[in-house]
């Protein structure tokens, strides 16, 4: 078990965002992919993503302000930010893209406009809980020198 | 970071550059694939890039499609693979795929978020070699190095196929068989690498294990050799060795050709819509084709030859059409092709078949231009003569198809086209003999592949001609439908296809009608058969109904670069039971003429249907010329078209009346057919 006490807290909260769902296996293979060459990888991908989906949630919003909502485009952009959350593993906001693309398909603007609002507390929550996992896995130090044995 | 390709992460910068400038080192394959990847998400591209580098792979990332294709038509040797979302904003995946597909014949591999059933299986049709869902996992990366193997050992097959493999290839084959099969064999790989290489030292250069084939780059020029001494073989009879021979180009090896040839049958299989496991040029079209045809008309006699001439078109031209179409947007190919359907529809000079405006409904299919591609090349002047009549309904359902988009009338042109490669065969030179061929059995599938759906109607063919318009294929449905307007109610029948109501100008129909005629043309029996077509409509009716019930265009489906008319062609050929390669090849240069329309009628319909028309119509007043004199000649000549046109007296017939033909020079009288009539 981690011997640093900082390691341990990273490690379960790091467990716990799993446990709770907020993240999904795909967030491992971002986590595997790091390395030496790239030893803050999987923080330098949530930030790109953080900031590239902020662009689609905005149209988002753009969109359920005209009347009548245009599904096909609410869904085109809703399409893109699940691809986009998928691939970092934010296994709420997913599930909520999934829903409202949903609603779109069915033409429930009421639903969409319900989702969306759920969508962007997972999101925001999702952030928050993220940037506290990297500001502590910074202040923990490098994993490698944790994990191998002296 | 478009251009980050670094050499793999881990591997060391040699194993890349050696497989980069062919000492591959063996044992380092797969490391040092390059890989391009395509997504317009940042997000995602990011995390593909650092998976791919993890693989050993090289990798070069790009976020917009069209700098993807830029990247790739630069350096079209750069790549081995690459990876490809399918939503993106500035062109649509599947678009780009098509262009990789024809233009550099890389293996290409999509993904998505979607995991739909018809987005993947879009992802089939058009020539993906596999599809992932997002979000992607590194283990679904590591073996797409497959996908470079396999399509290079089908290149190598074809070789084979060809009779041009050596012993050592097949050693090298073989061996490679042993190692593919298991892809964790890495340690068998290396060794059967290691021995081709070995093999390699000592056999000629090119005869590397495929994967380290040095690549030609096929310029324009190089191709338009190629398909010059392609045409001058026939499309049956090409084989790598011969056309090597006859293009003389030093430093060229018969592996060279060989892959090139097969990348060429497979583009012109994607441009009539034909299924790729249909190698042979024979198509069955014709020898049934041969059968049913009734006597056509000697429209279609006229048409076919028409086509013919224009399907000969100009080695040049349908060599720049095809470079075009291979090397760059179909846009650029759409053009040369109208030239060639345009002097088929003048040549028709059908009054029966005067289709109007129903007609040019239907002759949306652009894609159906395309089909004409399928026209075998060689077209009997007789047929012309033959077709002459027929050609001009068809001419104007020709130009109805191009104007339309896809149309269900697609159908039709596919089988206008389907008629024309039987037509080529045989008889052209009888009147009535021979045609039947063509007509009956072609119009048979034909109609019932454009009109699939709608012709269902009357006797099949004579929506084929309607929908002329429809498909590129049409022109052989044109062909048939010639005979078929005249007897059936074909006139004023839109063409149930689902023409568009609007058909453009009349260089679209013009270029309906080249189609129609070139696949009039082929079909030696079509002049002849044109009334057995009549008949055969009159008898199948029922046949084509069911046939068209049979025929389910999906319309997402594989679209060669026509847009979705293609396919519904492909498949209603395919249905048909057609052999694509006889379409393809008796068509290729009808085919790049189409696909030429096809753009033309894409993009820029009006101006490129205007200029083909006018190069068409001088076309089709030589044609018209020759045909007459030839009617009854020969329709053994498989390619009449050399025999009677040489490509450089086409071409330089087309250039030369630019102006258009007088109506006075055209034989073939177009009757109501003014060429001035064409919409430029």
């Amino acid at each position: 078990m981690e011997r640093n006490p900082m390691r341990r807290q990273l490690a379960v909260m790091r467990q716990s965002l799993f446990d709770q769902g907020y993240l999904d296996e795909q967030f491992v293979q971002l986590e595997e992919l790091q390395d030496d060459a790239n030893p803050n990888f999987v923080e330098e991908v949530v930030t790109l993503y953080y900031r590239d989906s902020a662009r689609l949630i905005l149209n988002v919003e753009q969109a359920l302000e005209r009347k009548p909502f245009d599904f096909n485009k609410l869904d085109g952009y809703m399409h893109q930010f699940k691809g986009s959350s998928s691939s970092i593993g934010a296994k709420k906001v997913k599930a909520e893209s999934t829903l409202f693309r949903e609603y779109c398909k069915s033409g429930n603007g009421e639903g969409c406009m319900r989702t969306f609002q759920q969508l962007k507390k997972e999101y925001a929550t999702l952030r928050k809980k993220l940037e506290a996992y990297f500001q502590l896995a910074r202040q923990a130090g490098p994993m490698e020198t944790a994990c191998h044995p002296k | 970071m478009n251009s980050s390709s670094g050499k793999g992460s881990m591997s060391t910068a040699s194993s890349s550059a050696a497989w980069k400038t062919g000492d591959v080192v063996p044992d380092k394959f797969p490391a040092g694939l390059r890989v391009l990847v395509v997504d317009d998400d940042p997000t995602c591209l990011m995390i593909l890039e650092k998976m791919l580098r993890t693989c050993l792979y090289e990798v070069t990332k790009c976020n917009r499609a069209e700098t993807a294709l830029c990247m790739l038509r630069e350096n079209k040797n750069g790549f081995d693979i690459v990876i490809s979302d399918v939503h993106m904003p500035d062109m649509d995946g599947f678009k780009l795929l098509e262009h990789i597909g024809l233009e550099m014949d890389l293996p290409v591999i999509m993904m998505s978020a979607d995991d739909g059933k018809h987005v993947v299986m879009k992802g089939v049709t058009h020539g993906a070699c596999d599809y992932l869902i997002k979000p992607v996992r590194i283990e679904a990366l590591k073996n797409i190095w497959q996908h470079v193997v396999r399509k290079r050992r089908n290149e190598w097959k074809d070789f084979e196929q060809s009779g041009s493999v050596e012993e050592g290839d097949r050693q090298q084959k073989q061996s490679e068989d042993a190692d593919y099969s298991s892809s964790a064999n890495e340690g068998n790989w290396k060794s059967s690498k290691k021995r081709k290489d070995d093999e390699d030292e000592t056999d000629e250069r090119d005869d590397t294990s495929s994967l380290k084939k040095p690549r030609v780059v096929w310029s324009v020029e190089l191709h338009q050799q190629f398909v010059t001494a392609v045409n001058q073989l026939g499309i049956d009879k090409a084989v790598p060795k011969k056309i090597l021979e006859l293009m003389n180009v030093p430093g060229l090896t018969r592996e060279n050709v060989a892959s090139h040839l097969q990348k060429y049958r497979l583009y012109l299989r994607r441009l009539s819509g034909v299924s790729q496991h249909q190698g042979n040029l024979n198509n069955p079209f014709i020898s049934s084709q041969e059968t049913t045809f009734g006597p056509l008309s000697s429209l279609n006699g006229l048409d076919l030859q028409t086509l013919a001439a224009t399907g000969q078109l100009p080695a040049q031209s349908l060599a720049t059409l095809q470079a075009a179409g291979l090397g760059r947007s179909t846009a650029k190919s759409g053009v040369p092709l109208p030239l060639v359907d345009q002097r088929n529809i003048f040549s028709f000079e059908n009054p029966k078949l005067r289709f109007g405006e129903g007609q040019q409904q239907h002759m949306n299919n652009n894609k159906q231009i395309n089909l004409l591609h399928g026209i075998p090349t060689t077209m009997e002047p007789k047929q012309l003569a033959s077709l002459h009549h027929t050609a001009q309904s068809i001419g104007n359902i020709n130009m109805q198809v191009t104007s339309h988009g896809a149309q269900s009338g697609q159908n039709s042109s596919l089988l206008m086209q389907m008629a024309q490669p039987q037509a080529r065969g045989p008889t052209l030179d009888s009147t009535v003999g021979h045609a039947p061929r063509l007509p009956s059995s072609m119009g048979q599938p034909i109609l019932s592949n454009g009109i699939a759906a709608n012709v269902s109607t009357r006797n099949g063919i004579p929506e084929n001609i309607r929908a002329p318009g429809y498909n590129p294929v049409s022109q052989t449905s044109s062909m048939l439908n010639f005979p078929m307007n005249h007897t059936s109610e074909l006139p004023g029948n839109s063409f149930p296809l689902g023409s568009t109501p609007g058909i453009s100008s009349l260089t679209s129909r013009r270029a309906f009608q080249e189609e129609v005629n070139s696949e009039i043309k082929v079909p030696s029996g079509f002049m002849p058969s044109y009334a057995i077509f009549n008949d055969l409509n009159q008898h199948k009716p029922q046949n084509w109904e069911l046939e068209n019930v049979g025929m389910t265009f999906d319309a997402s489906q594989h679209s060669n670069s026509l847009q979705g008319n293609l396919d519904l062609t492909q498949s209603v050929l395919v249905q048909q039971g057609f052999s694509s390669r006889q379409v393809n090849g008796q068509s290729r240069s009808a085919a790049v003429v189409s696909k030429a329309v096809f753009s033309a009628a894409d993009g820029t319909e009006h101006v490129i249907a205007q200029n083909v028309n006018q190069h068409l119509d001088s076309l089709l007043v030589d044609n018209t010329i020759r045909v007459k004199s030839e009617r009854v000649a020969d329709a053994s000549a498989a390619n009449l078209f050399p025999d009677h046109f040489g490509q450089e007296d086409l071409m330089s017939a087309l250039l030369k009346q630019q102006e258009g033909i007088a109506p006075a020079e055209n034989e073939f009288a177009f009757d109501g057919y003014s060429m001035d009539n064409i919409p430029g």
